[in-house]
């Protein structure tokens, strides 16, 4: 084991430090941690999560001292607190406030992420332990969400906790193991009372104190996307520290308290005014007690999970929706291996990349509003186009993180993915069925063929430059398989109204895939990296 | 182009935020109606109405006959002569500390009604103001319901017009007029009241089942003013303290 280092501190403290690393480590992670100089707004939510963390473990320590995790006594239990108990409103809307505001606040640190490229450079781990803790956000926001036992609650739950039962095989299994009974009853709420105190109080400080520990050691990355590590070094405050950084205590302490300001104003002008944010924090459904002979006509979650909802309802058959559905969270998971462009940072990459972004936040919004909505036509079939898009989005991403590769994608590629494509349906949709194999020759036949067809016509257009015919190759096949989609698994003839949905609201992946790979196909400028600077900018 | 942005940004947010409208069970929108929870003496005219008019079936089984009180600006004798005609197990009248409860049980409920009377301590979070006061104002004569009343806010209620002394009694005219049918209630037989005061008796309860649902929000609005003043200062001197550190850096 190596020694501890010597140090020079006197009295108590060196007593301390003598026995425990104390200032070692007050000094590795704040007093001498060097953060870039240039953090912006966006750098703000990181913290906050961590004050918003420790809100709702003081809020749900003191709802615990009153709450009776009982199918029987929950729902007034909830009540009780808001009147009897001193205060109690207050710690209560302190916690339901706080659990949309921690989804506000990761939400926007995700984003950070992607627009400045935040995975990319040895931080790959870092973004893992970052997704697995909002992973961990999610499962925890779901079981509290059961506790206050009211019909949103109950029903919310038997909706997510069906989608286990749609897995082949094991499915029912599964989900009587995770219910702890037949139904959702008084077994769930107990269980789930127990894991939303392990999960928020054991497990996520744990994977947020190695999401420091990672992030640490490799050390901020920053809105320049530049390593301060490699470049000059020597500040004021060290020699041979970088000479791009400060340390983070003090500066970027008294910087995040007035950050912490003017976020507990917004929080707190919620809290105090509108606690239930017009029913999108707290829904008013929410407030009858459960009754599980009662289907509510509309059931809707949180907002901060309708836009995985959305995915699981634009998708009609139960298993697929529920792969489609969590296959859109792990495709985050695999961020830094999709786009391998070596600029990080948004501001030098090429504006279509930009696009790409930006149009994916607007997105995910859409599919949160789409999720609050009841099904008509209209919204469905804007959910199942922004639904397209969503995945879109993941290839899109990878087609930009090699701007000026000047090859059409590979035939003998395309066909191998066919090839596995259909091996899928076919197991999928029926291994010894003949309309299974006939499903699996149809989409892989189709696939091949469009992605051989794009090839062409990009050829045909675009032959003389290989970075435009790339783009425009990439254009052609994407959107070839999109109306594929449309016209071999959502098109029922005899439905004239979702037909005439299906063919205006084609305008969306239309104009998606125009501007993220049909522009850079036409104009050069929109192709274009900006040099990225030596040193980071103010 | 300013304006299209803002005009869209309109467009989004109309879109966007929920319907603030209320919608009755046949679809049509309600007049919205804003309940005063500071209006003390309607306050108490509402408990005083709900008492003896409503909990005989609906408990406000969280709320207690003291804060209730407290809140009213009562004195918790006034409480006691006034508002506590249920007995405990014991046969004892129940204290102002107790939940505003009632002895009906829930299995005669269902025999009698077909559905127990729900417990209405939060009817004015879950329903709203808008609903409620439509509803106290929207009972008909329908001959084939068994209490002889239907709703139109709420068709097949399995309630009677508890209220029809004061009201009277209404008929539902229905007009149809090119293929557009128009509801109207019609006053058939006048009650104790006149209309206007039947109104203001309809809003007392109203206002009274929204305190009831949420009896913090008296106070919430005011001490969320003062958190706010604070947190202006707080975070204005929080700036000038970064401002100063950050000389370093710049």
């Amino acid at each position: 084991m190596a020694d501890h280092p010597k140090h020079n501190y006197t009295g108590l403290l060196g007593w301390v430090e003598d026995r425990f690393p104390l200032m070692e480590t007050w000094n590795y992670h704040l007093a001498q941690y060097y953060a870039p100089r240039n953090f912006n707004i966006w750098y703000y939510f990181g913290s906050l999560a961590i004050l918003v963390l420790v809100f709702q473990i003081f809020s749900g320590l003191f709802l615990a001292f009153h709450y009776k995790p009982d199918a029987a006594l929950a729902f007034n239990s909830v009540e009780y607190i808001m009147r009897d108990v001193p205060g109690g409103w207050f710690i209560r809307y302190m916690h339901s406030t706080g659990a949309s505001f921690f989804f506000i606040v990761v939400y926007l640190h995700m984003f950070r992420a992607l627009i400045y490229g935040s995975y990319k450079g040895k931080r790959e781990l870092l973004w893992l332990i970052g997704m697995t803790i909002y992973l961990a956000l999610m499962a925890t926001a779901f079981m509290g969400y059961l506790l206050p036992w009211g019909q949103m609650s109950l029903w919310g739950a038997q909706v997510i906790i069906n989608l286990f039962n749609t897995i082949p095989f094991i499915g029912e299994q599964l989900s009587v193991w995770l219910r702890g009974d037949f139904v959702l009853s008084d077994a769930t709420l107990n269980r789930f009372f127990a894991l939303h105190f392990f999960i928020p109080v054991i497990v996520l400080p744990a994977l947020v104190f190695v999401h420091m520990v990672a992030l640490h050691a490799v050390g901020s990355n920053n809105p320049d996307g530049i390593e301060i590590k490699q470049g000059p070094k020597g500040n004021r405050w060290s020699p041979d520290a970088p000479k791009d950084g400060i340390p983070f205590f003090p500066y970027y302490i008294v910087k995040d308290v007035f950050g912490v300001g003017v976020f507990l104003f917004v929080f707190f002008a919620v809290l105090f005014f509108a606690p239930e944010m017009g029913g999108f924090f707290l829904e008013p459904p929410n407030f009858e007690p459960a009754n599980a002979l009662k289907t509510p006509l509309h059931i809707a979650p949180v907002w901060y999970f309708t836009p995985f909802y959305t995915i699981l309802r634009s998708i009609p058959d139960p298993w697929y929706g529920t792969v489609g559905m969590f296959s859109a969270i792990i495709l985050l998971f695999l961020l830094p291996w999709i786009d391998k462009n070596p600029i990080k940072s948004w501001r030098y990459r090429n504006a279509s990349h930009m696009a790409n972004l930006l149009l994916f936040a607007i997105v995910f919004l859409i599919l949160g509003w789409m999720g609050t909505k009841s099904v008509e036509p209209l919204y469905k079939e804007l959910g199942t186009r922004m639904t397209q898009i969503y995945f879109l989005f993941f290839v899109v991403l990878g087609i930009h993180s090699r701007p000026f590769a000047n090859s059409q994608p590979s035939n003998v590629l395309g066909i191998l993915i066919a090839v596995v494509l259909g091996l899928l349906v076919w197991i999928g949709s029926g291994f010894l069925s003949f309309g299974g194999i006939f499903a699996g020759i149809v989409v892989g036949l189709a696939f091949a063929l469009i992605f051989m067809l794009g090839n062409f016509i990009a050829k045909q257009y675009f032959g003389k430059n290989g970075v435009k015919a790339r783009y425009a190759a990439w254009f052609f096949i994407l959107l070839g398989l999109i109306i594929f989609y449309d016209v071999y698994f959502r098109f029922v003839p005899s439905d004239t109204t979702a037909t005439v949905q299906m063919l205006l609201q084609l305008i969306w992946p239309v104009v998606y895939l125009g501007v993220t790979l049909l522009l850079p196909a036409l104009s050069p400028s929109v192709n274009a990296e900006k040099p990225v600077p030596e040193r980071v900018t103010e | 182009m300013k304006k299209f942005i803002s005009g869209m940004l309109l467009a989004l947010s109309a879109a966007v935020l929920p319907v603030s409208g209320v919608l009755a069970s046949t679809g049509v929108e309600l007049p919205p109606v804003k309940a005063n929870i500071h209006d003390k003496q309607s306050l108490q005219r509402g408990a005083k109405y709900f008492v003896n008019y409503c909990m005989g079936c609906h408990s406000l089984g969280s709320s207690r006959y003291n804060r209730v009180a407290q809140d009213l600006g009562l004195s918790p004798e006034q409480v006691k002569d006034n508002f506590i005609f249920t007995r405990d197990d014991d046969g004892e009248l129940q204290k102002p500390g107790d939940l505003m409860t009632n002895a009906m049980r829930k299995k005669y409920g269902e025999a009698v009604f077909g559905v127990a009377p729900p417990d209405l301590s939060l009817s004015g979070r879950l329903r709203g103001e808008t609903w409620i006061y439509h509803y106290l104002k929207s009972f008909y004569a329908d001959r084939t319901r068994p209490f002889g009343v239907n709703n139109t806010v709420f068709p097949n209620a399995g309630m009677p017009h508890v209220l029809w002394e004061l009201q009277g009694l209404q008929r539902l005219e229905v007009k149809e007029e090119h293929g557009h049918k128009t509801e109207t209630l019609v006053l058939d037989q006048p009650g104790k009241l006149s209309p206007a005061k039947y109104d203001e008796v309809v809003m007392d309860l109203t206002n009274f089942l929204v305190y009831v649902g949420e009896p913090s929000k008296l106070s919430r609005p005011t001490i969320g003013i003062f958190v706010l003043i604070f947190l202006v200062i707080f975070t204005a001197v929080a700036y000038l303290l970064k401002k100063e550190y950050w000389k370093d850096v710049h």
